[in-house]
């Protein structure tokens, strides 16, 4: 079943399209990787998924639903992008924003994501008290709390140290793999996309790329368009991963 | 004259409570519009609220219904400003400068229009909440009314929205709903309390409050509470020092804010706030 399916998808900025004949499709328990260069399209290509953005051509379905009909949010976790811009100002507590947008508020859900992100000690605490890290840390965890089905992340880690890094990937990893959770990473680090996504989908306006590593890995336009130094840094992180090493 | 013969005046117990729901009304609205970074809304609003009120004094309507006739321009005015912020032409604060400037022209004009600046015009532009009638007694009943319900029953959605619009979107909130609800509420907050402070001073009544809440450093629900009690205690102080010492009451209300912002900001750097 896909999870996301995204046809044909154009979208402009002032008239200048950003993306443009976009498609490609998500299956459940995916772990899919989205890269390319700076302004390539890939926040904007995540913000028409989500329906931040309304596309001018083509369509967006989300668990089988059109986004225009699309009623099952909590279903979603998102973390976005730009924590920096995060008004340090604003009167409210990590544990409010943890628990924003719970129609329920789960206390035992709280507790145990809380203490999964080594954050517990941080749940009163203003956000404009905390570092850009616990931040994203918070956000995290909000966009976690309720299990949702499927993950999107963009750009997630920018702002964490490399510990908390690599507990936002090995949480993040478990719950794809044990849980089944579909994830949508989009990051500059090839290294990660390559350790822990197994699909592919390589923007810059439009698709240059969409598959599996092996195809990517094996692929001589791939090493043509991308040169063979970047595609070795991610297929030999990619190897080094199956390999469990 | 003693404080507690001034309660026995029935204008000056309708000018308590209309100025206490007022005050309420404005601080709850201008804690998600300071927070959004709408501060200026009020000002822009406050000057369409001068047209609207030329026009209507132009029009022939009786002083009693002024302040319900103008309602409706300042509302599509409101929504002016959405409609303009989110085209992603216009920033927002430019969206405000030109609502802003169309209504000051248009005041202009029409008190022009009307052999000149009048004493009626004159009186909206300082207010006097000493002069609320029952029918504004009443409108600020129901939007006292409205207002709170709407913050109960939309609590979670105004709070997600406030903090971060684009997430409260993926999150299932209909922002344009909301958004719609809080500009409604804002254009006649505005002119409600164009009668407590007056055109000039619109804007300290949905700034001030929460700019002095936001500085006790306290969590989202306990800010708004902060600054519905600071908003009253302005109010019940300027009122009361107004009428002693015969001064404008709408003046005296927004001396008292800045008193109290000024205090907070003081105790705040002598005594740093524990947490």
């Amino acid at each position: 079943m896909n999870i996301i399916s995204v046809d044909n998808l154009t979208f402009c900025y002032n008239g200048m399209e950003v993306i443009s004949d976009i498609s490609f499709a998500v299956k459940k328990g995916e772990y899919l990787g989205i890269a390319g260069p700076n302004g390539s399209g890939k926040s904007t290509l995540i913000k028409n998924i989500l329906g931040i953005l309304q596309p001018q051509k083509g369509s967006v379905n989300v668990f089988g639903q059109s986004l225009i009909s699309f009623n099952q949010w909590n279903r979603i976790g998102y973390l976005p992008q730009r924590i920096s811009a995060l008004n340090n100002h604003f009167p409210c507590t990590a544990k409010e924003i943890i628990l924003l947008g719970m129609t329920k508020k789960n206390t035992t859900a709280l507790k145990r994501i809380l203490e999964r992100m080594g954050i517990a000690h941080l749940s009163a605490r203003l956000i404009g008290e905390l570092s850009h890290g616990e931040q994203q840390r918070v956000m995290l965890a909000r966009a976690l709390i309720s299990q949702p089905d499927l993950l999107i992340f963009d750009e997630p880690t920018t702002a964490l140290d490399p510990e908390t890094r690599d507990i936002f990937y090995s949480i993040t990893d478990e719950m794809n793999r044990v849980n089944g959770t579909t994830i949508v990473l989009v990051t500059h680090d090839t290294g990660v996309i390559g350790k822990y996504a197994r699909n592919l989908l390589y923007l810059d306006k439009k698709v240059i790329f969409s598959g599996t590593f092996e195809d990517f890995c094996s692929s001589p336009d791939v090493t043509g368009f991308f040169g063979l130094d970047s595609q070795h840094i991610i297929c030999h992180q990619h190897d080094k991963t199956e390999a469990g090493i | 004259m003693e404080l507690s013969g001034m309660f026995n005046y029935e204008f000056v117990q309708r000018a308590f409570l209309a100025g206490m729901l007022i005050a309420v009304i404005c601080s709850i609205l201008g804690v998600f519009l300071v927070l959004r970074r709408f501060s200026l809304i009020g000002d822009g609003l406050a000057h369409v609220t001068f047209g609207s009120v030329a026009v209507v004094i132009l029009l022939g309507v009786s002083p009693a219904y002024i302040t319900l006739a103008a309602l409706p321009l300042v509302t599509l005015s409101s929504l002016a400003i959405l409609k303009l912020t989110r085209s992603r032409l216009i920033q927002s604060d430019a969206a405000i400068g030109i609502v802003s400037s169309a209504g000051i022209a248009t005041g202009i004009v029409m008190a022009s229009l009307s052999n000149g600046y009048n004493v009626d015009l004159f009186s909206y532009l300082f207010g006097n909440i000493l002069t609320v009638t029952r029918t504004e007694l009443l409108l600020s009943l129901i939007v006292f009314i409205i207002v709170a319900a709407m913050v109960i029953i939309f609590y979670d959605d105004l709070f997600a929205v406030t903090f971060d619009e684009e997430l409260a979107r993926t999150m299932g909130v209909k922002t344009n709903r909301i958004n719609l609800i809080l500009f409604i509420l804002t254009a006649v907050a505005a002119v409600l309390a164009m009668k407590v402070a007056g055109i000039m001073l619109v804007s300290a009544m949905l700034i001030l409050p929460p700019l002095i809440a936001l500085q006790l450093s306290l969590n989202f629900k306990m800010t708004i509470i902060a600054a519905v009690l600071f908003s009253i205690l302005s109010v019940v102080c300027g009122i009361i020092f107004a009428f002693l010492l015969n001064l404008p009451a709408g003046g005296t209300i927004v001396i008292f804010n800045i008193a109290f912002l000024l205090l907070v900001i003081g105790a705040k750097k002598i005594l740093p706030l524990q947490r």
